[in-house]
């Protein structure tokens, strides 16, 4: 039987999806369902000092409007608003609990009627009254007011004398604007309240997270609430946090004792997290050989006024490249918006790409070529902790990824390729990541007909978690993949961590593997008892499970089919629930890495950017599915074009709101921005990382995307842009 | 949002009844643009007179040799037709660069005259904008202006009419067949638009109580010489920074005849006779497609974020102009600027 880890197998839950069968949080209907619209703040800052209902409440279908002054009891401290990816420091933003507006788009009511269009028309007649107080949203006037927070990543020697004694330097600022995640599913959440017992469909990267959450806001044991989200319309990190709406319709349904479901719009989803705009300061320091003695990277990122969140911008030059003295440090500065959170690559997405620019200006003054740049600096250890990799073939991913491109025939003069009207642009960056594991439990059930069901609490937030998981129960229980059935997305499976940091599949498929030596296990002391067994001898790591079969891997001959040994016993079925070893393993680094290669041609003229080739080399460890892993790396490199090119939320600082709160302003790549894209799995063996050698690679498709077309755009054009995102204006002077 | 009731025309002088009974109902085509706005709470019509159905979708030879379009033609049937396709060629690209297949699938012709401005005030009520709420202010001039005009604009308004289509329609000197309670009329596409002054709420010289029937195009299409080049933040799928419609008759080098018209930059599409004029007679190269980009911006004024659209519109002007007179028009597929 062919092994299923590693092809291309199709996703098991794709029919589903396409034909509507799949049902997302929105869409589970019920009867009596109650239909939530928010009312959210025009101001980013003050009081509400009145909030007049009746208007609302006199539209036909009103069942009633929740403020903070009638909702139902919520707990008063911040411990029981602290999800697990809340934030260290700071007070959890608590929703609909008192007057006190935080920041613009925050909800302030609660509509509730018996269907959705009677909702919103109410929700535009709740007038309220304000007490505005002044409020600040722009980082780069309020830059001064940054705070240092802790960074992993320590200094060393003294990078600034090293960096004023060396021979060739480089120092810039980069700057990358806020971002929002923008899923093509909408937030929502549909709450049943029964007798005390709460069932929650909601859209999130974690059900077990919002479960703990919600039992903690609302004072609830954990056996009376359930939350499921078997399906998700893309996460990208806004759902790894329980997001308001959840506990507005859990509030409704608590009040009306009646189901309630809450959709947000796509504006209202501007006023959730959003990926912080950040200044990154680099400055690199370099010796005339062209190897790096200083390096500092700075940043200075937005948080919002009650929380600090904070993700590791600075410290992946410590992966990437040696130097004897470095410097880093992260700055906060708050403003009266939502907390920043998570997005896909978070720190890196933003901090590679300014280390990356960097890199690539420091190669321009050394005149050296970027990849030689890069593998003079290589480092086969990690610079920051002095320990080696459990494996790093970016060398491999620089010389395949440039090979496929075409590096060689590069002309490394700016300005010197040229199309007729368009100057053509190549340009490369390194990429970075972490080979991620936390604990997580899965469940198999083996039935004596050959089935097994595999679960665990994971979302699948369309990466294709079902179909790697039946995958490798199939290969580790000797079944056809048809076999193998997945539960998802539902609070009461084994436990398991929200889905985010790239460390789903490693750690889902290691237990998954654990839990299937087990029924091994199970197997064959079944199969040993049977008369004349021919592995009465054999111990559980003596066998595989192969073909239905439990068969010797000394002898294939010395096998018992999985359904004799069953029926041997009358065992109708096995069951078993193990986790993942996790093992604290300081004496190594773990990381996926990649290289691009992007082709840009600009119209000189009109400045006028497209993407035309771009190739993705990524050493990621055991790729699980060829076909989900391109496609995830594919989306990655599409996200860093919109990076690079179109993404950009853009405030009125005067009113402290989005202008732009909608995706036909909010620009991401269409079709047409999209060319051809390579992506290349650089083999990388690691046993050392986790005994299936998967590193994940939710992240790593996006880092790095974005330095490579702002390097291409340079090299094209001659015009440095650090600010992104790089559009024509900024790369033609018009006027 | 406000509710409404809906009621379907049965032709246009029921429509035209209709509308003049109920003065807060509004005509509903394609809706692409009305239902946003209603969402967005920026228009609140009590009433939609359902005119989709209103047999107005044909596309006709005209006696004088032009072409006349129903109101109620898709965009994407009008882009496809063959008598656009084939004489006038400026107009099929001009409204294929526009939108998605989906929105153009549903745009009417009529409804894509009236659609209204994108600028981000205008959607957004918290803010003041005097085109939304008259007298309350123009949030854009100090605002977020990128997409903002630079030509026409006044004290009390800076938006922008966001159509492809309409640009082309100015260049061509297309004529709006309008029915009201008095009788028909026809206006110039030149006066359908207005400039916002200081009543920028009204973006149109139609009367509240009138409705588009056609759109006449006279003979001359320009189907070896033009193009239509849209610059915008994106390859697809966004409105236009600045788009510029270039159509001429060449005799040799010599141009006979030209029409150049601006979209993006200002409250209608932008025309200059004196532009247009200045070409005739030239040959057709560089320094008179200068001359002409030069008069047709005379006045253009930016308001921060958008003062690149001045030296962008003069580029992309000389471009399109260059790429009419070689007989190579800018394609809607591949996204290379020839």
């Amino acid at each position: 039987m062919a092994s299923y880890i590693g092809s291309a197998t199709s996703r098991i839950d794709g029919r589903a999806k396409v034909t509507g069968e799949a049902r997302y949080a929105g869409e589970f209907n019920v009867p009596g369902l109650v239909h939530g619209y928010v009312v959210e703040s025009a101001i980013p800052k003050g009081r509400v000092v009145g909030i007049d209902t009746s208007g609302a409440l006199e539209v036909d279908g009103v069942i009633d409007v929740l403020t903070h002054r009638n909702r139902p009891p919520m707990a008063d401290n911040d411990d029981a608003y602290k999800d697990e990816v809340a934030t260290e420091k700071g007070s959890p933003y608590r929703p609909l609990y008192d007057d006190r507006i935080l920041f613009g788009g925050q909800p302030l009511a609660l509509v509730l009627a018996e269907d959705w269009e009677s909702a919103r028309v109410a929700a535009s007649r709740v007038r309220i009254e304000y007490q505005k107080e002044p409020h600040v949203t722009d980082l780069h006037a309020q830059r001064d007011t940054a705070f240092a927070i802790d960074t992993p990543e320590k200094p060393r020697g003294d990078a600034g004398k090293a960096f004023a004694s060396a021979a060739v330097r480089h120092v810039a600022e980069y700057f990358i604007p806020t971002e929002h995640h923008n899923p093509m599913e909408l937030f929502a959440s549909t709450a049943i309240w029964d007798d005390g017992r709460l069932t929650v469909y909601d859209k999130t990267q974690g059900v077990q997270n919002v479960q703990k959450y919600l039992c903690g806001v609302f004072k609830m044991k954990p056996d009376e609430v359930r939350v499921l989200g078997p399906y998700m319309g893309g996460g990208f990190g806004a759902g790894l946090r329980p997001q308001y709406q959840v506990v507005l319709a859990v509030l409704g349904a608590r009040a009306l004792k009646r189901p309630v479901r809450v959709m947000l719009t796509r504006a209202q989803m501007y006023a959730l997290g959003y990926r912080p705009a950040s200044i990154e300061r680099l400055a690199l320091g370099a010796n005339s050989g062209g190897t790096l003695d200083a390096m500092t990277h700075e940043a200075i990122a937005v948080t919002s006024q009650f929380e600090e969140f904070a993700r590791n911008d600075t410290g992946w030059g410590n992966l990437l490249y040696k130097s004897p003295n470095a410097k880093f440090e992260h700055r906060l500065v708050k403003l009266d918006l939502p907390t920043s959170c998570d997005m896909r690559a978070p720190g890196a997405a933003t901090g590679v790409y300014a280390l990356e620019c960097a890199m690539d200006e420091l190669a321009i003054a050394l005149n050296t070529d970027p990849v030689q740049l890069r593998l003079q600096c290589y480092s086969e250890r990690h610079q920051g902790e002095d320990v080696p990799y459990t494996s790093k073939q970016l060398r491999e991913c620089y010389r395949q990824g440039a090979a496929e491109f075409g590096w060689d025939k590069r002309n490394p003069q700016p300005r010197s390729m040229r199309e007729g009207s368009e100057l053509v642009g190549w340009g490369m960056a390194s990429g970075v990541w972490e080979a991620l594991q936390m604990p997580a439990t899965v469940r198999i059930v083996l039935t004596a007909n050959g089935h097994a069901e595999v679960a665990t609490a994971a979302s699948d937030i369309g990466t294709g978690t079902y179909t790697i998981m039946a995958q490798v129960a199939a290969d580790m229980l000797g079944l056809p993949i048809d076999n193998i059935s997945v539960k998802l997305g539902d609070s009461t499976l084994p436990q398991c961590p929200v889905e985010g940091g790239s460390w789903i599949a490693s750690s889902v498929c290691n237990a998954i593997a654990n839990t299937a030596r087990e029924v091994r296990g199970d197997l064959l002391k079944l199969a040993r008892r049977m008369k004349d067994s021919p592995l009465a001898d054999a111990g559980v790591d003596d066998v595989a499970l192969t073909d239905g079969k439990i068969v010797s891997k000394r002898d294939a001959n010395r096998a018992v089919s999985i359904a004799s040994a069953m029926l041997s016993d009358n065992a109708e079925r096995i069951t078993r629930e193990e986790t993942n070893k996790v093992a604290e393993d300081k004496s190594h680094a773990r990381n996926v890495h990649s290289a691009i290669f992007a082709e840009v041609k600009v119209d000189e003229e009109l400045g006028v950017i497209r993407v035309t080739r771009l190739v993705n080399a990524v050493a990621a460890g055991r790729i699980l599915n060829l076909k989900t892993a391109h496609s995830q790396v594919m989306g990655g490199v599409v996200w860093g074009i919109g990076m690079a090119l179109h993404e950009e939320t853009l405030f009125d600082h005067r009113f402290g709101r989005v202008m732009n709160a909608n995706i036909a302003e909010y620009h991401v790549p269409v079709n047409a921005d999209v060319h051809d894209i390579k992506v290349i799995f650089v083999d990388e063996p690691d046993e050392t990382v986790n005994p299936l050698g998967i590193k994940g690679l939710g992240e790593i498709g996006i880092v790095g995307v974005a330095a490579a077309i702002a390097n291409a755009v340079y090299h094209a054009t001659g015009k440095r842009v650090r600010d992104l995102p790089i559009t024509l204006d900024k790369v033609v002077q018009f006027n | 949002m406000t509710p409404f009731q809906y009621a379907r025309a049965n032709d246009v002088a029921d429509a035209i009844k209709q509308i003049a009974t109920d003065p807060s109902a509004k005509f509903i085509a394609g809706g692409t643009n009305l239902i946003d706005l209603i969402k967005y709470d920026v228009e609140g019509p009590t009433r939609l007179i359902d005119i989709s159905h209103l047999p107005l979708r044909s596309v006709e030879p005209t006696a004088a040799g032009g072409v006349l379009i129903g109101a109620m033609v898709p965009n994407t049937d009008l882009a496809y037709h063959p008598l656009i396709e084939q004489r006038y060629p400026l107009l099929a690209r001009a409204i294929m660069s526009g939108a998605s297949q989906q929105l153009r699938n549903m745009a009417s012709t009529g409804g894509n005259l009236v659609q209204r401005t994108r600028c981000f005030y205008f959607y957004d009520t918290t803010t003041p904008c005097n085109k939304r709420e008259p007298g309350s202010g123009c949030s854009a001039i100090d605002g977020v202006n990128r997409i903002n005009a630079i030509l026409g604009t006044s004290e009390a308004c800076i938006a922008t009419h966001p159509s492809d289509m309409c640009v082309a329609l100015a260049a061509l000197e297309a004529a709006v067949h309008v029915a009201g309670p008095a009788g028909t009329r026809t206006i110039a596409l030149a006066d359908f638009h207005r400039l916002p002054g200081n009543t920028p709420q009204r973006d149109t010289n139609l009367e509240p109580d009138e409705i588009i029937t056609a759109i006449e195009l006279p003979s001359k299409g320009f189907s070896a010489n033009y193009s239509y080049l849209k610059i915008r933040d994106r390859l697809s799928y966004a409105f236009a920074l600045v788009s510029v419609a270039a159509a001429l008759e060449l005799d040799g080098d010599t141009i006979k005849d030209a029409r150049l018209a601006l979209g993006g930059v200002a409250h209608k599409p932008w025309r200059s006779s004196a532009a247009e004029t200045v070409l005739r007679g030239e040959r057709a190269d560089a320094s008179a497609f200068a001359r002409a980009a030069d008069i047709l911006l005379h006045g253009a004024k930016g308001y921060g974020h958008n003062n690149f659209k001045i030296g962008l519109a003069r580029r992309a002007i000389m471009r399109t102009l260059g790429q009419a007179a070689r007989g190579t028009p800018q394609s809607n597929s591949d996204k290379k600027i020839r």
